[in-house]
């Protein structure tokens, strides 16, 4: 299998604080990568730096074996566009830990709207595509909605329609049941487990232990921006090998 | 909105439970009191006006006259217009200001800094004597003119309160961009959505819920502010008005006028302002706000609703 996201060396730093200190990892194509660990371990940083809504300030790292952010000619790095950057976002679908829905759309005109506005895909098109997605999240009955009106659960759901809406290659996922109740985390990660199964390539930040042991092909276990751990996560979450892991666990299992 | 709820209530939803609750309301004596004293003291004042020197049947001559209807017209146009200049440059003025490109955010706080310094009265005097320092206005082949005849007092008006305008419009616009999460941006982003399609999809519609109640108050402030152009001869309302007065002998009865016409504008406005918000309010609520005339009619059903004395939320 050929690698999705390749991290060789990765560091990022707001300001003096160094949040990623070299990370190393490959997430194969068609796996379920799942990142867990501590608040402030820098497994949310690392995902937004695939898409490249934060900057890397050293390393290497490629989205499907081209580098993000950068154009390299020669021994030279050049910075991207802003108008090169969203191209390559359209193949990298992302779910937010807050839902990020447009307030001001219903649920459909959500799901339909980057399809149209980015791909030029005809409305009509969107349309019964929004459809087909919000069927097959469970939520063909709240198209008509606005955000306000779902629940929790619901708008995530919607959230991931939206991101399926442009047909990406890769799928990241920011702790997207971290601000859920609950009763409403099943109904978001039974439609997570059913991405997985059509073979969707996702990065899954998550505390959602029994998804990753379930659903992951891949675990690594952050802490204080580094990779601690990595491994099946079966045996990972079962056997941890390393200190911090088997305390993190005892924590959170 | 649970106001609106709860007069609701009562009208499609009986009590629930075993049995409903048979209560006298709270009486608010005050509120009769403050009525009583509020309606004596505008009773006082409006017949202390009725018996002062004032020819109060000059009003009605003159209320619909041509030249008062003509400075209506001139007043709503200079009010549109320059209120058109004031909300689009303040848009651009407010995205430059926000700008990650520091030449374009620096124009921007430098235009902002100038034109919301000085007094608009000033900016309008300076624009009609520009022609001390421009002579001539020579737009290539285009347009060739001299300046005195270029500037017309319906341009030095427009542009005077226009640009005037819209440095305090990028003030409400950057408060209202700046109010929007920044997780829409972001989401936005993550779509592959361009910076440019992200501000006026995504980020303009919703920063409108902030932008929209300030701006209404804006334009019942330029239409109140376009009587100011008078000094640049230009003919609106009160500048007709006083024209008037001064031949017909009736200079203060002819201000009353004037006023009672900016007040019936400024409420027309208001009413426009209510739908707007109410347009924009959509999908920030689970139900819109209701309108005046449901409003009312909840009112009215829950004082019929009270009398029944059920007890009601009311």
């Amino acid at each position: 299998m050929t690698a999705m996201v390749k991290a060789e060396g990765v560091h990022k730093s707001f300001g003096p604080l160094e949040v990623l200190k070299g990370i190393d990892l490959e997430v194969r194509s068609g796996e379920v990568f799942c990142l867990i660990g501590p608040s402030g371990s820098g497994k949310s940083t690392f995902l937004r730096c695939i898409n490249h809504l934060e900057k890397i300030n050293a390393g290497r790292l490629y989205v499907d074996g081209e580098l993000v952010g950068y154009r390299q000619k020669g021994d030279k790095l050049y910075e991207l566009k802003d108008s090169e950057v969203a191209v390559k976002r359209r193949d990298i679908g992302m779910v937010f830990q807050r839902f990020n829905l447009f307030p001001h759309m219903t649920a459909a005109e959500n799901v339909v709207e980057a399809p149209v506005q980015v791909k030029g895909v005809s409305k009509a098109k969107a349309r019964e595509r929004a459809t087909e997605l919000l069927d097959r999240v469970g939520l063909a009955d709240k198209a008509r909605n606005y955000p306000s009106q779902l629940s929790g659960g619901q708008q995530q759901r919607v959230a991931i329609a939206r991101a399926l809406a442009m047909d990406p290659k890769l799928m990241l996922f920011d702790e997207p049941t971290s601000a859920l109740d609950p009763e409403l985390v099943g109904d978001v990660l039974d439609v997570m487990r059913d991405l997985a199964e059509s073979g969707m390539t996702m990065v899954v930040v998550t505390h959602e232990m029994g998804f990753a042991r379930e659903v992951g092909d891949s675990l690594v276990f952050m802490d204080g921006g580094v990779v601690v751990e990595s491994g099946n996560p079966r045996e990972v979450l079962t056997n941890p090998r390393h200190e911090r892991t088997q305390a993190f666990l005892s924590k959170v299992l | 909105m649970t106001d609106i709820d709860k007069t609701d209530g009562p009208a499609d939803t009986p009590p629930a439970g075993p049995e409903a609750i048979k209560a006298i309301p709270v009486r608010h004596y005050g509120r009769y009191v403050t009525a009583v004293v509020a309606v004596a003291l505008l009773g006082a004042v409006v017949y202390a006006f009725s018996q002062g020197k004032i020819n109060w049947g000059a009003i009605p001559d003159y209320f619909f006259d041509d030249r008062i209807l003509n400075g209506v017209g001139k007043t709503l146009l200079l009010t549109v217009l320059s209120m058109a200049i004031g909300i689009v440059g303040g848009v651009l003025l407010a995205v430059m200001r926000l700008s990650k490109n520091p030449v374009t955010s620096s124009i921007a706080w430098f235009y902002i800094w100038f034109f919301r310094g000085t007094p608009v009265l000033v900016q309008l005097i300076v624009w009609f004597n520009l022609g001390l320092v421009f002579e001539f206005i020579n737009l290539g082949p285009f347009y060739k003119n001299e300046w005195s005849d270029f500037m017309t007092p319906f341009l030095t008006a427009l542009l005077g309160l226009g640009l005037n305008e819209a440095a305090y419009m990028a003030e409400i616009c950057r408060a209202g961009l700046l109010a929007v999460d920044e997780g829409q941006t972001e989401a936005s982003h993550a779509l592959g959505m361009s910076h440019v399609k992200t501000l006026r999809r995504i980020v303009i519609p919703q920063a409108m819920r902030v932008i929209v109640p300030p701006t209404g108050n804006e334009v019942i402030n330029m239409l109140k502010t376009t009587s100011l152009v008078s000094v640049v001869q230009y003919p609106e309302l009160l500048r007709a008005a006083q024209d008037i007065g001064q031949t017909s002998g009736a200079p203060a009865e002819m201000l009353f006028l004037a006023a009672a016409w900016y007040l019936l504008l400024t409420s027309v406005f208001s009413v426009g302002q209510y739908y707007l918000e109410r347009y924009y309010a959509r999908g920030s609520s689970r139900s819109l706000p209701a309108t005046p005339f449901q409003k009312i009619r909840a009112n009215v059903l829950s004082l019929s609703n009270r009398s029944g004395s059920t007890g009601g939320a009311a």
